[in-house]
């Protein structure tokens, strides 16, 4: 799979600057569904991080969950559990491992894997119904990633 | 310990909740006939579905009632245009449909068996297949491009002659093996966000996503007139649309894999009523 590893760099590069620290997306270890390490090597920025939650072109989590904190964006899904409260309900870690890859934890899970570059049937070039290419790359970088998790920890009910 | 009662949370939360679920409503069309909008599942879906549902149910009161009026469906425009080609000869045999067929009513019930068997073709054929079958070897006229102007609004022209019988495709004999294909695509998990036909459809009608009102996704109202392209919409457009959504390489309209897709997500609607032209979001 020479091309999506490729591909799995770019897409990272492209989503944030890359630091000496950050995991590549098939080098994330979990352990029991959790990732311990940040991604990027940095902390996470939560101000950001509600933003990329309710970006339709980003995060797009509302697609699926509502998040009562997120009361201005309209039109929140109700295929995932609330978010409300999840900073309460699991560690960072915790969450960390569930954005990456959320199948690691519930297994099966209809939610997409936001840090993952193999293992795709037919993955496509975006939303153009095209075939993958060589921009191919994670759903979140690193950073985003760790801003998603930085908001999420901020959820208390 | 945390992740397990996180799960059952999970599970907790995520049970349907009762204000997105379908409108108890009945569709009559022109006042006289009645369409079948929910039935019993067909045998084959026993472990996954009680019932199988309309797209009409899941979609909002004004939308609803447009369908219920021939005057009001804007799909029927495509019908009458779709019946002046019925008439109209057409190719090196100087043939038009009504040369052989007579009347379009003589369609009646077939558009509620197709896709099916063709035993010459010696493979699984859609009404779109069947009717471009007609215009290049009886007609001598060239094919129709698939889910386009002529070949959809013909499509829609042959369903509303069908409008109220019970769609019934064969699965067994020699369709099953595609009907086996399609069965299998629609339960896999395809793009890189990894959903599957099911995930949406089987597991979460009846639920918001962003804001869109999930229903089963059956066929039995295709081809549909889209609100939002104020066209008709063929059912392989449709699924290219969901699949590309998924963030995948689709398939084409016309494909062999559309074509299985096709039988199988039809015969998930057996026993609801032929309801295209339809009206949809
Ligand atoms: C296509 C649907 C979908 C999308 C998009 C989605 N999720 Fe999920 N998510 C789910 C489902 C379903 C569950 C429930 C777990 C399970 O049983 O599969 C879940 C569970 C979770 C949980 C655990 C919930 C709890 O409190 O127990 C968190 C946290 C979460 N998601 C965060 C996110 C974030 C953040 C995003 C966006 C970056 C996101 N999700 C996008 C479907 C989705
Ligand atoms: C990410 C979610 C998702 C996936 C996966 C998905 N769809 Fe859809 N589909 C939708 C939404 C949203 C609509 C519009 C609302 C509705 O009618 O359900 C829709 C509509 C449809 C319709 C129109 C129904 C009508 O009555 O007009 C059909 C048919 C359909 N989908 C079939 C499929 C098939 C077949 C697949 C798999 C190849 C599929 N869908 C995968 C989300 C999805």
């Amino acid at each position: 799979m020479k091309i999506s590893l490729t591909g799995a760099v770019f897409g990272a590069v492209m989503a944030s600057a890359v630091y000496a620290g950050e995991v590549l997306p098939t080098a994330v270890a979990f352990t029991d569904g959790a990732v311990e390490q940040s991604l990027s090597g940095m902390p996470g920025d939560a101000a950001n991080g509600r933003l990329i939650v309710g970006d339709k072109k980003k995060g797009n989590c509302v697609a699926c969950h509502q998040v009562s904190d997120l009361a201005d964006v309209p039109f929140q899904g109700e295929i995932g559990p609330p978010l409300d409260g999840a900073g309460e309900r699991w560690s960072e870690a915790e969450l960390r491992g569930i954005v990456a890859n959320a199948k690691i934890m519930f297994e099966d899970s209809m939610m997409p894997s936001f840090y993952k570059t193999e293992g795709f049937i037919r993955p496509g070039k975006a939303y153009t119904g095209k075939a993958a290419d060589d921009t191919f790359g994670p759903l979140l970088g690193a950073q985003q990633i760790e801003d998603v998790v930085a908001y999420l920890t901020t959820l208390k009910e | 310990m945390r992740k397990l009662t996180g799960a059952i949370l999970a599970t907790l939360l995520t049970t349907p909740v009762a204000f997105a679920d379908p409108v108890d409503d009945t569709l009559v069309l022109n006042e006289e006939t009645e369409i079948v909008t929910r039935t019993a599942a067909p045998d084959h879906l026993s472990d996954s579905l009680d019932e199988v549902m309309s797209g009409w149910l899941f979609r909002g009161k004004e939308t609803r009632a447009m369908q219920a009026d021939d005057f009001d469906n804007p799909g029927m425009i495509f019908v009458e245009q779709a019946m002046d080609s019925w008439n109209a000869v057409d190719g090196s045999e100087g043939k038009s449909c009504a040369s052989c067929h007579d009347g379009l009513e003589t369609m009646a019930g077939v558009k509620a068996t197709y896709p099916k068997w063709d035993e010459a073709a010696g493979k699984v054929q859609t009404l779109q297949m069947q009717v471009n079958e007609c215009r290049t070897e009886r007609m001598g006229a060239e094919a129709w491009p698939y889910d386009k102007g002529n070949a959809i609004n013909m499509e829609a022209a042959l369903s509303s002659v069908s409008r109220g019988l019970p769609v019934n495709v064969a699965i067994d004999g020699p369709a099953k093996e595609t009907w086996e294909q399609g069965k299998d695509m629609y339960y896999t998990r395809t793009g890189q966000l990894e959903l599957s036909c099911a995930n949406c459809h089987e597991d979460n009608y009846g639920n918001m996503i962003r804001a869109d009102h999930l229903s089963q996704g059956q066929i039995n109202g295709f081809p549909v007139y889209r609100l939002k392209n104020t066209k008709l919409n063929g059912s392989h457009s449709r699924f290219k649309g969901c699949i590309r959504d998924t963030r995948a390489e689709t398939y084409k309209p016309g494909s062999p894999e559309f074509i299985a897709l096709e039988l199988y997500v039809t015969s998930r609607g057996n026993g609801l009523s032929v309801e295209g032209p339809s009206i949809r979001n």
